[in-house]
């Protein structure tokens, strides 16, 4: 009995979509589209250049012939000591960094006071802004205050990497585990102790992650600054692309990807033995 | 009573020689960069009046200049979208071959990693300078090397996200004998659009930033402009670029974040 009736009852109202649910995907579609017919009908597509043709041949042509007199030759200026130099500036730029990004990351870490999210809000925020200041601009800031050259490619690395890494830190922080520190503050430890055996080697193995992987990043960037003369492979490379010298430009490419290639793998593996 | 055991340690752990190692070539390595760079700190103390001087100049924006940099800005921005939507498509069938639960052979997969790999080492600028070189001054350099960009960074989240997928649907229809197409179409897509959608969105921003600078090369965009100022030491002009740049990237990061917290 109890059965039948359950099974005539029909749902009493048909399931219905609001006109919104429904027509949803129409409305996206149609913004999707009007972005991309806004973004293809705003480009000029300058025509190929004539020489473009020509150009990728000479470039092909130099990639399998790089000039490996070039790789070292003992002048200081060979491919090798730029390498090196490359790596002196993200490595030192990175360190320094770190160090300077400790105080932002507590600084925007939320904590549970009141007054936390004013501070934190204010911490995030400068963090974004260095963040977006480009990196490049910087390298030029700083290449009038200290002279063209490799010292103002670290002082540009160490400054912009606050950023990222003052965020990343502040995460880490605001996701560590409390017990170490309840622990010392049961035990009556004040706060002095409480932050030097309990948070610092806490979120030490993440922190030396994250820095880690921001010198995987500062490599790369270390290798561009010295397009706008802030030393490093990048001078020789703007220099060999703008005299058209393509076997150049290939063997420092080839210098480039096994340079990086070669760090992050190396970063990787330190960084899979930390966590 | 037996006494109990204290755990001993070992020679190494008693003098921290893994801690103390690490530590000496941390210094060695340090030292050796500041060597090599030439740093000198007291220099950008005693040259400090310099770079206070540019900051005072960057503080006075030439808000006159706002009008002439929108275009500009849009242009960054268009860059950006297409760029990135190019190196999406064809990061798409790349991270299916590199994804180990779809694609058993290993030697294919390793080949496409390998290739992957290798376009993720070439920074966003190196490539923008190849391609003026090639195509010329102008917007078209700009969003072929973030095409290519995106490619590098989105096929290796994509592999990722697919990796993670649930095998089960993917088991039920190969088990009923449908091709692998229908079985992506299928199975696959449904369960990582979102996240595709995500990692597509958070690498618009990030191309965002990037292309913003490319036009220091001559590669579109804002940077063309920010190039001019500098090269004029007007920094004025640099100074509403870059508050516009931030302005343009607040913004777009807005808008990309909330439209990933709705799909997630």
């Amino acid at each position: 009995m109890n059965m039948q009736t359950t099974m005539t009852n029909k749902p009493e109202k048909p399931v219905h979509l609001s006109p919104w649910r429904r027509w949803r995907w129409l409305i996206w579609l149609i913004l999707v589209a009007g972005v991309y017919t806004w973004a293809i009908t705003g480009l000029h597509f300058t025509g190929l250049q004539e020489s473009a043709g020509s150009v990728s041949k000479s470039i092909v042509h130099g990639l399998v012939n790089p000039d490996w007199a070039y790789v070292y030759n003992g002048s200081g200026e060979d491919l090798v000591s730029l390498i090196i130099q490359t790596l002196a500036i993200a490595l030192l730029g990175t360190f320094v960094s770190a160090l300077i990004s400790v105080p932002f990351a507590f600084w925007a870490a939320r904590g549970d006071h009141e007054w936390g999210h004013l501070r934190s809000g204010s911490g995030k925020i400068v963090l974004t802004l260095i963040r977006t200041f480009p990196e490049i601009v910087l390298a030029i800031m700083f290449i009038k205050a200290v002279g063209p050259g490799s010292y103002a490619g670290v002082l540009a690395v160490s400054i912009h990497s606050i950023g990222m890494l003052g965020k990343l830190f502040s995460e880490a922080i605001e996701n560590m585990d409390r017990g170490a520190e309840e622990a010392i503050v049961s035990a009556g430890g004040n706060s002095p102790q409480v932050f030097m055996l309990a948070t610092i080697p806490t979120i030490m193995p993440e922190f030396i992650s994250y820095t880690l992987y921001r010198f995987e990043i500062a490599v790369r960037s270390a290798s561009i600054l010295g397009m706008v003369g802030a030393g490093g492979i990048g001078t020789p490379m703007i220099f060999a692309i703008q005299t058209r010298a393509w076997s150049r430009v290939g063997i420092i490419l080839l210098g480039i990807v096994v340079m990086v290639l070669l760090i992050d793998t190396l970063s990787e593996q330190l960084r899979k033995r930390l966590i | 009573m037996t006494t109990p055991e204290i755990p001993q340690r070992s020679w190494s752990q008693r003098w921290h020689v893994k801690a103390v190692g690490w530590t000496v070539l941390l210094v060695a390595l340090l030292v050796g960069s500041s060597r090599m760079t030439g740093v000198d700190v007291g220099m950008f103390f005693s040259n400090f009046d310099q770079f206070t001087n540019l900051l005072v100049r960057m503080s006075q924006p030439a808000w006159s200049y706002v009008p002439i940099i929108i275009q500009p800005l849009y242009e960054t921005i268009q860059m950006a979208i297409l760029g990135t939507t190019i190196g999406t498509v064809f990061a798409v069938p790349f991270a299916v071959l590199a994804a180990s639960n779809l694609v058993h052979n290993q030697w294919l997969r390793g080949f496409i990693r390998l290739i992957l790999d290798l376009v993720r080492t070439l920074p966003d600028l190196l490539l923008a300078a190849i391609f003026v070189a090639i195509f010329g001054i102008g917007s078209t350099a700009g969003v072929i090397t973030l095409a290519i960009f995106s490619f590098g960074m989105i096929s290796k989240l994509f592999y990722e996200v697919i990796e993670t997928i649930d095998m089960g649907p993917l088991e039920a229809m190969e088990s009923v004998g449908a091709s692998k197409v229908t079985i992506i179409w299928y199975a696959v897509l449904p369960q990582i659009m979102n996240q595709f959608v995500s990692y597509f969105l958070y690498t618009l921003e990030i191309n965002v930033r990037a292309s913003t600078v490319l036009g220091y090369l001559g590669a579109g965009g804002i940077g063309v402009f920010l190039q001019r100022s500098l090269s004029e030491f007007d920094y004025g002009k640099t100074a509403v670029i870059i508050l516009a740049t931030l302005v343009v990237v607040m913004v777009i990061d807005g808008v990309s974040n909330h439209l990933r917290r709705v799909l997630l």
